[in-house]
Parts: structure tokens; C-alpha cells; sequence
């Protein structure tokens, strides 16, 4: 059965994108038939995280006006079977799409793919109406600030009210160090703010930037801690039990990290 | 017995948990997209009700609106909160 996914967050610059780019990767690489779907309109990047900027040819408000087909606005991955983009327009803005229109265009999708990842733009105007408009499930993507949980708490406000129940929670560039010495909210304590339930916890790390630059999602990079993190909540996309972080247990920092984000099974 | 610490030697507090004070009072506001007048509105009703069976600290009493889990946790669901201080219940309530 297929699955349309949103990647949310309210605030921008929190990891949206680049969580897009790499689940959607790790989806592929799973072995299932993937679409990534940009819907920032005017500002898009999906392209360029996932290094494929330079094959555009049509883009989402195409497909919508009319003006291609659908296949023709989709832009395969060369290097992972199964995985499609279909990017946004630079040239236009959010308006040139609307939620009916995106609904539509989901459920074309659907017959074709088995996920299709919504990359939602920041903000909770037309863009963010749009994005949720055809989707099935909702991930909600935060940072540990103040900033990134508060407009969280709204996102998952306003999910409830478009009837998109039971978001997830992906806690994004988590610094253990930080919160070992409580100058970072714990997971725990943005669970318990939030109140919803979590889908995955991506440590901070150095190799998202390089990544970012070459182009290339750092969930195929094996020896990066967040590309661990990405593999482990993809199996959670896809139903299965992964455990998650035990903080209790007192053991080496480096033990304990690589445990949390599955890098050691016990 | 235990000491309150970081109270006694004025040890300032986590930032984690400055964050953490600061958020849930800004949430409160955020959730309760209703206006003051409505809240206002509510708060003199449920006195008004309540006074007839006991007497209420009305200084004291605290309405909110948030949100809680739902029973099967399955969803977050909007929850009237409301702590209203009882001084002495009436007799004739009984």
C-alpha cells in the first residue's frame, strides 16, 4: 500500500529538506519506489541536497497547470534505484499551487510509488496547506530550542485540525554533550512539552554539511552517526520495532551514543 | 532530609530548564487560541456554579487551556484545566 509522508516543522532551517532527502534515500535503498516531492515553491532546495539540479526540466506548478505530464517532471536518481524527484518552481510562488491541486497530484503519485515524501516549506500559510494537503502521515521535525519546539507545538496543532492525526516527532541535531551537562532540553523533556510520539533522534554531525555540499545523503555513509539514525527511522516508516535510547544505564559516552543511535545492539 | 541545594548557595539553574519553564509558559498562551474574554467568561460561570455548594478561593482559582493525550494515546486532544482552591464546603450543599 502506498503512503503519502510529510516532512514538517513550522520553523525553518530545523533539518526538513535534508531529512527529506536522506529517508527518502534510505526508502529507495530499502528496496521500495520512492518520490520526493519539493513544495517549497520560490525557494526550493531539494534539488540541490540530493544533487540534482542540473536535470531539471519541469517542475510541480508544470505538472499542475497542466503544462507536462507527470513522468515528465520526474527526475530519477541514477544512483539509487526506485528513487524520483519531482522538484518545485524557483520562478513562482505558493500560490501557484493550491490544496485540491495537491491532492490530485498525490493520488496520481500513489499508483505509482510506494512513498511519496512531501517536503513541506517553513511557515503555516499556503505552503504548509498545500504540502499537508494529500498527505497520510505527518513526521514534525524540531531542533532542542525553545524556537524549533514551540512552533512545533503549533504544526502539530494544526495537523490535528486538518485531521492529520498522530504526527511523529523527529528530534533533529541532538548534542549529547550538551545535554549531559543540561544545557540542552533531553529528548524526554521535549516529549513530555510536545506530547506525541517519537519516530527517530538525529545527532548532530559534521558529515550532514559535508554531505550537503557534495550533494550526496549522509544515509549511505555508514561511519556517520546520523546517517544510523536515518537508516533506524526508516525501518520505523516501515513498520518495524526499533528500540530506542536507554539514558539510564552508566556506561562510556561513546558506548552509550553509539547504542542510542544503533550503532551497537547492547 | 532533603535540601534544596542550588538554592542554598544560589547555584543558578540549568539552562535546559530555563528553556524548559520559558516553553510551557509560551505554549500555554499559544494553545489557548481562545480570547482572555472567553476564558473570562468561563471562570465567572464556573464560580458562579460552584459557589452555590462551597466557598472557593476566587484569588487563587487558575483556568487554562492545553492539551492533553487521549485516553488511548492515540491522539492529543484539547483539555480544560481548572484549580479551584476549596475553603469550605456548604452544608446545605450536602
Amino acid at each position: 500500500m502506498s503512503e503519502v509522508l510529510v516532512i514538517t516543522s513550522g520553523k525553518g532551517g530545523v533539518g526538513k529538506t535534508t531529512t527529506t532527502a536522506n529517508l527518502g534515500t534510505g526508502l529507495a535503498l530499502a528496496g521500495c519506489k520512492v518520490v520526493l516531492v519539493d513544495t517549497d515553491i520560490g525557494l526550493r532546495n531539494l534539488d540541490v541536497v540530493m544533487g540534482l539540479e542540473n536535470r531539471i526540466v519541469y517542475d510541480l506548478v508544470d505538472v499542475v497547470e497542466g503544462s507536462c505530464r507527470v513522468k515528465q517532471a520526474l527526475i530519477k536518481d541514477k544512483r539509487y534505484e526506485g528513487l524520483y524527484l519531482l522538484p518545485a518552481a524557483q520562478t513562482r510562488d505558493k500560490s501557484a499551487v493550491n490544496p485540491q491541486q495537491m491532492m490530485k497530484l498525490c493520488q496520481e503519485l500513489k499508483e505509482e510509488f510506494d512513498y511519496i515524501l512531501i517536503d513541506c516549506p517553513a511557515g503555516i500559510e499556503q505552503g504548509f496547506k498545500n504540502a499537508i494537503a494529500g498527505a497520510d502521515r505527518a513526521i514534525v521535525v524540531t531542533t532542542p530550542e525553545v524556537s524549533a519546539v514551540r512552533d512545533a507545538d503549533r504544526i502539530i496543532g494544526l495537523l490535528e485540525a486538518n485531521e492529520l492525526r498522530n504526527p511523529k516527532l523527529l528530534i533533529n541535531r541532538l548534542r549529547m554533550d550538551m545535554v549531559k551537562r543540561g544545557d540542552m532540553m533531553s529528548i524526554d523533556d521535549i516529549i513530555d512539552i510536545l506530547a506525541i510520539g517519537l519516530i527517530g533522534v538525529v545527532p548532530d554531525d559534521e558529515k550532514i554539511v559535508v554531505s550537503t555540499n557534495r550533494g550526496e545523503p549522509a544515509i549511505t555513509d555508514d561511519k556517520a552517526l546520523a546517517g544510523q539514525a536515518y537508516r533506524n527511522i526508516v525501518r520505523r516508516i516501515r513498520g518495524e520495532e526499533v528500540p530506542f535510547l536507554n539514558f539510564n544505564e552508566d556506561q562510556g559516552f561513546v558506548d552509550k551514543l553509539k547504542k542510542i543511535f544503533g550503532l551497537k545492539a547492547n | 532530609m532533603l535540601l534544596d541545594l542550588s538554592k542554598i548557595f544560589g547555584k543558578p539553574k540549568n539552562s535546559k530548564e530555563v528553556a524548559k519553564e520559558r516553553l510551557k509558559l509560551v505554549l500555554i498562551h499559544d494553545r489557548a487560541n481562545v480570547s482572555p474574554q472567553f476564558l473570562e467568561m468561563l471562570k465567572s460561570e464556573i464560580i458562579k456554579v460552584i459557589t452555590n455548594y462551597m466557598d472557593v478561593d476566587e484569588s487563587a482559582l487558575d483556568i487554562q487551556l492545553t492539551k492533553t493525550k487521549s485516553d488511548d494515546g492515540e491522539s492529543i486532544v484539547p483539555a480544560l484545566y481548572a484549580n479551584i482552591p476549596i475553603k469550605n464546603i456548604k452544608s446545605s450543599g450536602k
